[in-house]
């Protein structure tokens, strides 16, 4: 390559700028992962108030939690959300992902953000707006819905939905519609097709969306504040309710097994497929 | 195998008309040729057949039964996409064995079935890989294996060779005719390459615009064609328009006098053209009673290994291209400016 130099800047693949590139990937971890590592980290604390360094190390802040019903309430409240909003979201997300995916048609455009919507929202604004909804509702009907579990359950669908809907469609990007002819031409019903062929190759996108569509309900915050009543509580409302009146390592053992359960999910999910492709 | 009929095949896109009654009868065991400029129709046509896009009007047999209005997955064509189409997460013995699961044959006779076919490609070795770790021409002949492991009534190949670079194009279709006509399968191959259609098929159906403009072998196509589109698009042609200047005498828009001996000239052709090959040069005088002859000046000699292309220009203006063989002698002492006699048999020019 001697004498094919180009004359033009020089390129940030250039060794000389390397130095920055690792400094500044070095800079963004640690200040993505530090209170992480320091939640799990005191959440072994033996001292109730915290300080530093610890005199010792201990499992007892777990024992406590899970001592605690409100935590524990918490916890399988949101597991049950994150997994009923996850099959609402494959439920609605998977054929619309699909339609979407297939090509033009008068108000493609409009269907897609409409899907998409949620995540634009401000999430205390669409809770608010939700909250306001379900009362109406009740006026209506005489139905109680708002501060119960279907009334969370439904927030947390809209939570899930446009993940389902962007990861699906990710897969469903580099798909070549002419798998289905072939199928077709060979004998398929439309039906076999679609088991055969579609499915096995958008299934790692279906994969992919579910575990995130759980992730993104099981930490949401903002559309629950509204929307959660007695004995009805997500965990991360609870987490929040209680750091109002104490602080002691109980919250960063609950906080640890939360981020347990979100990093079993990501690790899970980018086993089934890369998720910097549906971005 | 059965023989095809199509009748008055009509698309439509609102008002645009994209395949204009098409009608066509195919025989068993032939080998057509759909050949045609881009966005002519041919492809549509194609699908209409696989049942891969509904036909707006007309109708088609496979045989005594009519599919026009049957789905894809009960007319049992065997089709081969430009792209292949392969399943990616299947190894290549699954995807030939596809067509083979849909019909419920059983799994011996299958994979007997598979193994044949696979060896008549020359693939039976790779059975096991999948189709990201074969080569471009191994991806097309897994494609035909495919579209041919069930017998299909009729095997439709959409620009098959496209997809494959030149040395390869051409063993590619020598090995398509001779399993082609091994195996008896009638056959619709979908083709913008003149040569490709020529060489491989039995006839050649040449469209424009939706429309069929001609079917014939591939010797009449270009020897009689029956249009002036179908003399333009099959091999170089010298095309003068113009108009009949009595029997046997045409008249170009820029003053050529032609002499022809065809008799059956239309009596309102508007364009009259010679095939390059037909033209002979000489220097010097025309040949004494030589009613077929123009004078002329060299304007451009260009050497293409087989032969040579002379470009001559008229007094008028008219540019004509001479394609002399390099065997018969050495044209190379043709200059540009030199004055020539260009002449052609009286049976040369074809009149439209």
């Amino acid at each position: 390559m001697a004498g094919t130099r180009s004359p033009s800047p020089r390129s940030l693949s250039d060794g000389s700028f390397r130095p920055v590139m690792v400094g500044g990937c070095v800079a963004a971890f640690v200040m993505v992962l530090s209170p992480l590592v320091a939640i799990v980290w005191i959440s072994f604390f033996e001292n109730k108030i915290i300080s530093f360094p610890p005199t010792g190390y201990t499992l007892d802040w777990y024992r406590a939690a899970a001592a605690m019903p409100q935590f524990r309430d918490g916890f399988v409240t949101s597991l049950k959300l994150g997994v009923v909003a996850t099959l609402v979201s494959l439920i609605a997300g998977v054929p619309a992902a699909l339609v979407l995916a297939r090509g033009r048609f008068p108000g493609r455009e409009a269907i897609q953000s409409l899907l998409l919507a949620p995540l634009i929202v401000p999430g205390i604004v669409a809770g608010a707006a939700l909250y306001m909804f379900l009362i109406e509702v009740e006026l209506a009907s005489g139905v109680q819905v708002a501060m119960t579990f279907w009334g969370l359950a439904l927030a947390h669908s809209l939570i899930a939905l446009p993940w389902t809907v962007r990861l699906v469609t990710a897969s469903l990007v580099g798909l070549d519609p002419q798998l289905k002819e072939a199928a077709l031409t060979m004998g398929a019903r439309p039906l076999t097709a679609f088991r055969l062929v579609t499915w096995p190759l958008i299934r790692p996108g279906v994969v992919a969306g579910a575990l995130f569509a759980f992730i993104a309900s099981f930490v949401d915050l903002e559309k629950s504040l509204f929307l959660v009543g007695p004995g009805v509580t997500t965990l991360p409302i609870v987490i929040v309710n209680y750091l109002e009146w104490s602080i002691d390592p109980t919250i960063a053992a609950v906080a640890t097994v939360q981020i347990a359960v979100i990093s079993a999910g990501l690790v899970l999910t980018d086993r089934y497929f890369k998720l910097a492709r549906a971005f | 195998m059965s023989n095809i009929l199509i009748r008055d095949l009509i698309k439509r896109h609102g008002a645009l008309v994209t395949v204009d009654r098409v009608s066509l009868e195919i025989g068993q065991g032939e080998f057509i040729a759909f050949l045609g400029p881009s966005g002519c129709g041919k492809t549509t046509t194609l699908r209409m057949i696989a049942g891969l896009t509904p036909a707006s009007a007309g109708s088609i047999h496979f045989g005594t039964r009519e599919v026009t209005h049957l789905p894809p997955y009960l007319r049992d064509a065997g089709l081969v996409f430009q792209g292949y189409a392969l399943f990616p997460h299947m190894s290549v013995a699954e995807n030939v064995a596809f067509g083979l699961q849909m019909r419920k044959v059983d799994r011996e006779e299958a994979r007997r079935r598979v193994d044949e076919v696979l060896s008549l490609v020359k693939l039976a070795h790779l059975a096991g890989r999948l189709p990201k770790e074969l080569s471009g021409g191994q991806q097309q002949r897994v494609a035909l294996a495919r579209a041919i492991v069930y017998k299909p009534e009729v095997l439709l190949l959409d620009e098959p060779l496209s997809a494959l670079d030149a040395q390869l194009r051409t063993e590619v279709r020598t090995e398509l005719k001779r399993l082609q006509s091994a195996l008896g399968l009638t056959t619709i191959f979908v083709t913008h390459d003149q040569d490709e259609a020529l060489s491989v098929a039995d006839r050649i159906v040449v469209m424009s615009a939706g429309r069929v403009e001609q079917v014939g072998t591939p010797r009449e196509i270009y020897q009689r064609p029956a249009t002036r589109f179908v003399a333009e698009f099959i091999g170089r042609t010298n095309l003068f328009p113009g108009g009949l200047d009595g029997p046997g005498r045409f008249r170009s828009e820029s003053g050529e006098r032609f002499a022809f001996g065809n008799a059956d000239a239309p009596s309102n052709a508007s364009a009259l053209a010679i095939r390059p090959e037909h033209v002979s040069l000489q220097r010097g005088a025309p040949a004494p009673g030589g009613a077929c002859t123009l004078e002329a000046t060299v304007e451009d000699v260009i050497y293409r290994g087989a032969l040579t292309e002379v470009v001559v220009r008229t007094a008028s203006g008219a540019r004509l291209a001479a394609h002399l063989h390099n065997a018969d002698s050495g044209r190379d002492d043709l200059r540009p400016g030199d004055p020539v006699v260009a002449s052609w048999p009286a049976d040369a020019p074809m009149l439209f």
